[in-house]
């Protein structure tokens, strides 16, 4: 039941800096199993964007062994096993809906009538159904990130890796896409990595909460969510949810206790 | 229509500065002849002769008009827009010139833009030469480049067209550059987590990004390619073309040629220029980047 997906160990990755070398990971260990909705959280600095984009191969960890699916990143990248949505929804404003979700499905080869169940599948998935002939900037906000979720879904990766991807947007909009984003999880099943600097963001969708804390960046602690996998939005007033988020805050503080 | 009156005003004020000027200028011609022939001139006789001498030191706007006119469309009316007195042969002549010279300049440049992008020794070495290209003044080359292509059995249109490219590559590597480097971090990261190759990372991200840098290069370019072409007439010998009718106006002292010919390259400048603004428009409005 519990496959390893991401696995790491001892993972460290300094960066050299004119100031002398910076710490953004150091001895990081961690397994993410298949499923897990694992929420990543800590002030700047801590690594956790770092962290992430050492699963997606964007970056490359100096010290430690990191494996996604049981290869290296790299490999795992190259075989196309992610997807990874940025804090900004980056959809190409030359492209409609369609075209942004098309793109990775036009690198990657697939063919035509293939690409067309996949955008129609995904769009129904982040509940953009009659957009696809729209511009980005005929959508609001939220709408663009939904679609940028989208077309990070379009070629069925297992993985989701996200980082910050609803920072930008208000705390409505916010609530909105967080309930999406589990029904979406929920009906996919697929393995979810999730960076964020909130807390009742990280404990409302988490399976599993990683506090971060910065120089050097280290995990301080990792939290199993005992919330229930249905969540309504009124979850969050809930004595078990105010605990966990408790204790998620606590990590955070401890972690700054040097300063 | 707001916008015609300040239009309006700052034409009727370079207009009267050039007849003004005309004035200034054309006056001691004018005494010089009354002296001669022993009269005294009255003021309104004295701006008469200014607005009507036959080689003036800055003909006045009517002069250059009539010229014009006389040379484009009171020849098409004869039937003889062709001929080798009409404005509208050399403007061609030159034109084509213009052309050819901007579309090797553009090809060239974006070539270059992509070496430099995508080639890292390129990246270090190419840029230095492109700008010391630039700061050999173009009248010491031209003559350079006319005598080695005809040296090879090449004349005619293309050593013009090549001074042209020669001048006008330069904006386009240099918008291009910054066109193709365009797209953030974010956007390149985000091809790489598709595992696009470079190839498609150029004709899918990069290349579409570059429009709103491309054509105000291009603007720049058309402009310079058809300074190219006029100064690489000069050395021809005068043959044809707007440059040919501008040298033939100096041998001569044809000043109302000179400035015919001036005001028609200028023209044609702004309608090139125009054109490539009208299809930045529409282009760019399509690419959702206007």
């Amino acid at each position: 039941m519990n496959d390893t997906v991401i696995s790491a160990k001892n993972l460290s990755l300094t960066f050299q800096t004119n100031d002398g070398p910076v710490h953004a990971l150091k001895d990081v260990d961690l397994e993410i199993n298949k499923g897990d909705f694992v929420s990543f959280i800590g002030p700047s600095g801590c690594g956790k964007t770092t962290f992430l984009r050492c699963m997606a191969d964007l970056e490359q960890p100096t010290a430690g062994d990191i494996t996604v699916n049981g290869v290296s990143p790299k490999a795992a990248r190259e075989a196309r096993a992610y997807g990874y949505v940025f804090q900004h929804a980056g959809l190409y404003p030359w492209r409609t809906i369609d075209g942004n979700i098309r793109l990775p499905l036009e690198i990657m080869g697939v063919d035509k009538a293939e690409q067309d169940a996949a955008v129609q599948e995904v769009l129904e998935l982040v509940h953009l159904e009659g957009f696809e002939k729209k511009y980005p900037w005929q959508l609001s906000g939220g709408m663009q990130q939904r679609a940028s979720i989208a077309r990070a879904l379009a070629f069925h990766a297992d993985i989701l890796l996200m980082d910050e991807p609803f920072g930008a947007l208000d705390e409505i909009v916010r609530d909105h896409l967080n309930e999406q984003l589990l029904d979406l999880w929920a009906r996919t099943n697929k393995t979810i990595g999730f960076v964020t600097h909130s807390i009742p963001e990280a404990v409302y969708l988490s399976t599993k909460i990683v506090v971060m804390s910065p120089r050097p960046g280290r995990i301080t602690d990792v939290i199993e969510s005992t919330l229930p996998k249905e969540r309504p939005l009124d979850i969050r007033d809930s004595p078990e949810f105010i605990e966990i988020a408790h204790r998620v805050r606590d990590g955070l503080r401890a972690g700054h206790g040097d300063d | 229509m707001r916008n015609l009156f300040p239009i309006l005003t700052v034409v009727a004020a370079i207009f009267a500065l050039w007849y003004a000027g005309s004035v200034v200028l054309n006056a001691p011609w004018a005494y010089d002849k009354a002296e001669r022939a022993g009269v005294e001139l009255t003021t309104k006789e004295l701006i008469a002769d200014t607005m009507s001498q036959k080689k003036p030191k800055l003909p006045p706007p009517h002069q250059v008009g009539a010229e014009i006119w006389k040379t484009t469309g009171a020849m098409v009316a004869k039937g003889r827009a062709f001929s080798k007195r009409s404005l509208i042969y050399h403007s061609w002549i030159t034109l084509s010139a213009t052309l050819l010279g901007f579309a090797l300049g553009t090809g060239f440049g974006i070539i270059l833009s992509v070496g430099i992008v995508y080639n890292r020794s390129m990246d270090m070495s190419v840029m230095p030469w492109v700008i010391a290209s630039q700061t050999i003044p173009i009248l010491a080359i031209a003559p350079m480049i006319i005598v080695v292509l005809n040296a090879v059995g090449i004349s005619g249109l293309l050593p013009k067209a090549v001074i042209s490219m020669y001048l006008s590559f330069f904006p386009v590597v240099v918008g291009m550059v910054k066109g193709l480097r365009s797209p953030d971090h974010m956007q390149v990261d985000q091809m790489k987590t598709w595992n696009a190759s470079r190839a498609q990372e150029f004709w899918k991200l990069r290349l579409p990004s570059s429009m709103p840098f491309l054509f105000p290069s291009l603007k720049v370019a058309m402009a310079a390619s058809l300074v190219g072409a006029i100064v690489g007439e000069l050395p021809t010998g005068a043959v044809a073309g707007l440059g040919a009718r501008l040298l033939g106006g100096s041998y001569y002292g044809q000043t109302i040629q000179i400035w015919s010919a001036l005001i028609t390259a200028a023209v044609l400048a702004a309608a090139l220029v125009g054109i490539i603004g009208m299809i930045q428009k529409v282009v760019l409005k399509r690419m959702g980047m206007a």
